[in-house]
């Protein structure tokens, strides 16, 4: 499991720069960012390097936070590549509640951020298939 | 020439009146003492019995009644007739979401719907007229009220209630509405309209009776040029039976209270003493003939000034002056009586903090509402379905407490201003 640090965005200009600059000056790197919004605020979930640094840097701002669970899966980096996970959830009938990617590239492959509905039941399917979620330490993050 | 719909009442000389009032007065603490226990306690708490008050002079002897005696006494505890008497109920909106619930029995609507006819009569109505209401029917009294004032004097009445643009212009022009009565707002949304569609040729509207929401001299010189007519303010609450209390004549000066029916004071809001003519104080409502719902010395909150100067329409019965405010934080929003309470309590409810700020404003000539309210630890997630799915429970909330539309924007902690003294928890940006 890698740890996901969600923040409350109000719909305010450089609010996300704020958030940017804080981690930057203290050092955290950012791994993966998405964003989901309505009209009026956002929901800006990312994976860093220092979860812990992270959160105690974006309490300090005033920022609210929520730590969720969530999988990483390697896939292979080439067209096609996402189908056979895609596939899995679709056989498990899985609902995805959202998914991004990280920045992170190694080996030919690329890292997907899945949130679902039914993590246990997601992860016995992928072993079946052969494919196991990757893990913080192979992401080189804590 | 001027016309009235009771000409000997309406220009009765002050001398009638100050005896109607006398003795009307005398009669109506005897029917409450000896029909409303609720209220025989608060005068017997003061040592009171009905021989204090023998005339308008002792009226000040009298205890207060507030919308919190009304919350108290829900629902029959002020009622002065029995219920096999009574014929209809009227309601609005309370602090801490129990509603006013006002009764009537027949006389007492018959005297309302005077009041509306004077009204009417005064802003030019005659039975040749077609009179408009778009003011909503239901339990709010602009429809019902306006609709048996405009059927005593014997005019066409389109009872078309609120709302529906498009039918209210379709039977504007194809039946030609000459009176046109609704909020100053809707007024204002109306004539907007109306010049969208090039209509304003197809229009026979000559007089509007407009109340229910504070407006300015502005407001009715726009509506005015917009609708091409003459605007009229009305005034009334539902406690003391609705619209048609004070109404507007040709002179536009302010609203002459019915003072056959009403006998108007104006207080310190702090101190409750009696003020003299002329100061500006809180408006207090006694109402002398009403049987079923006979509130002696309502405290309406409203902030304004009486006057006794002699009015160029003939009318002798007192003026007061648009309310310059309130003194309570009562807001009225789309003729709606919000009051902060009732937004902090659903806050509450929902596991909201009580922080919060009130934004109205008035966009296009109608008014809206925001309710700023601080996002919680317990309410955020990564999910935003989840956070979306609590920010619609709280809006259908709000919405069944306020009776209106409450937008609700999330914002992050901390980040409503708190004050060290008293919160500042409304905006209020209408230009009125």
């Amino acid at each position: 499991m890698v740890y996901q640090i969600s923040v409350f965005l109000e719909n305010r200009a450089g609010q996300l720069a704020e958030i940017t600059t804080a981690l930057a000056n203290n050092g955290v790197d950012m791994r993966a960012i998405s964003i989901a919004e309505t009209a009026d605020y956002g929901i800006l979930r990312m994976i860093v390097d220092d979860a812990q640094k992270a959160t105690a840097t974006l309490m300090d701002h005033g920022f609210l936070l929520s730590m969720t669970p969530v999988l990483v899966v390697a896939v292979s980096d080439k067209p096609g590549g996402i189908s056979p996970v895609l596939d899995t959830l679709a056989e498990g009938n899985i609902d995805i509640e959202y998914m991004y990617s990280l920045f992170t590239h190694a080996e030919g492959k690329a890292y997907i951020v899945f949130r679902v509905g039914e993590t246990e039941k997601f992860i016995e399917l992928l072993a079946t298939h052969g494919i196991t979620p990757t893990t913080a330490e192979e992401l080189g993050i804590h | 020439m001027e016309n009235y719909y009771q000409k000997e009442i309406e220009t009765a000389s002050r001398e009638q009146i100050s005896a109607w009032q006398n003795e009307r007065l005398v009669k109506q603490v005897q029917h409450v003492w000896d029909n409303v226990p609720y209220y025989r306690q608060k005068m017997e708490e003061k040592g009171l019995t009905p021989a204090d008050i023998q005339s308008v002079d002792d009226l000040k002897k009298l205890p207060f009644l507030t919308k919190d005696d009304l919350r108290e006494a829900y629902p029959y505890g002020l009622l002065g007739k029995p219920l096999s008497e009574c014929v209809r109920i009227q309601s609005t909106s309370g602090t801490t979401g129990k509603r006013v619930v006002a009764f009537y029995t027949q006389h007492d609507i018959d005297l309302w719907e005077d009041c509306c006819a004077r009204a009417i009569v005064a802003a030019g109505g005659t039975k040749e007229d077609v009179v408009h209401v778009a003011y909503g029917y239901g339990l709010f009294t602009g429809g019902p009220g306006l609709n048996g004032g405009s059927h005593k004097v014997g005019c066409l009445t389109l009872p078309l209630s609120s709302g529906n643009t498009d039918r209210q212009l379709q039977f504007m022009t194809d039946l030609g509405s000459t009176i046109l009565c609704c909020t100053p707002s809707y007024a204002a949304y109306l004539a907007e309209s109306i010049h969208e569609r090039g209509l304003r040729d197809q229009i026979k509207l000559k007089a509007g009776i407009f109340g229910a929401e504070a407006w300015s001299e502005n407001m009715r010189k726009e509506i005015e040029a917009g609708l091409g007519i003459k605007a009229y303010d009305i005034y009334g609450l539902t406690e003391t039976s609705g619209p048609g209390v004070a109404y507007e004549c040709s002179a536009q000066t302010g609203m002459h209270i019915n003072e056959d029916h009403f006998i108007a004071e104006i207080i310190d809001p702090d101190t409750g003493e009696v003020l003299p003519e002329g100061s500006k104080g809180e408006l207090v409502f006694t109402a002398i003939t009403k049987q079923a719902f006979p509130l002696l010395r309502y405290r309406t909150k409203d902030i304004c000034i009486l006057t006794r100067e002699p009015c160029s329409c003939g009318r002798t019965h007192v003026k007061m002056s648009k309310p310059m405010g309130r003194s309570d934080d009562m807001l009225i929003i789309k003729g709606v009586n919000v009051f902060p309470s009732q937004i902090e309590q659903v806050l509450l409810e929902q596991g909201y903090p009580a922080n919060y700020q009130i934004v109205v404003d008035r966009v296009n000539h109608s008014d809206t509402l925001e309710v700023m309210v601080e996002m919680t630890p317990e309410n955020f997630s990564d999910s935003l379905a989840k956070v979306t799915s609590m920010e619609k429970k709280l809006v259908d909330a709000l919405k069944s407490m306020l009776g209106i539309y409450a937008k609700v924007r999330l914002v992050a902690p901390k980040t409503i201003t708190r004050s060290e003294g008293k919160a500042v928890r409304i905006i209020d940006k209408r230009k009125i």
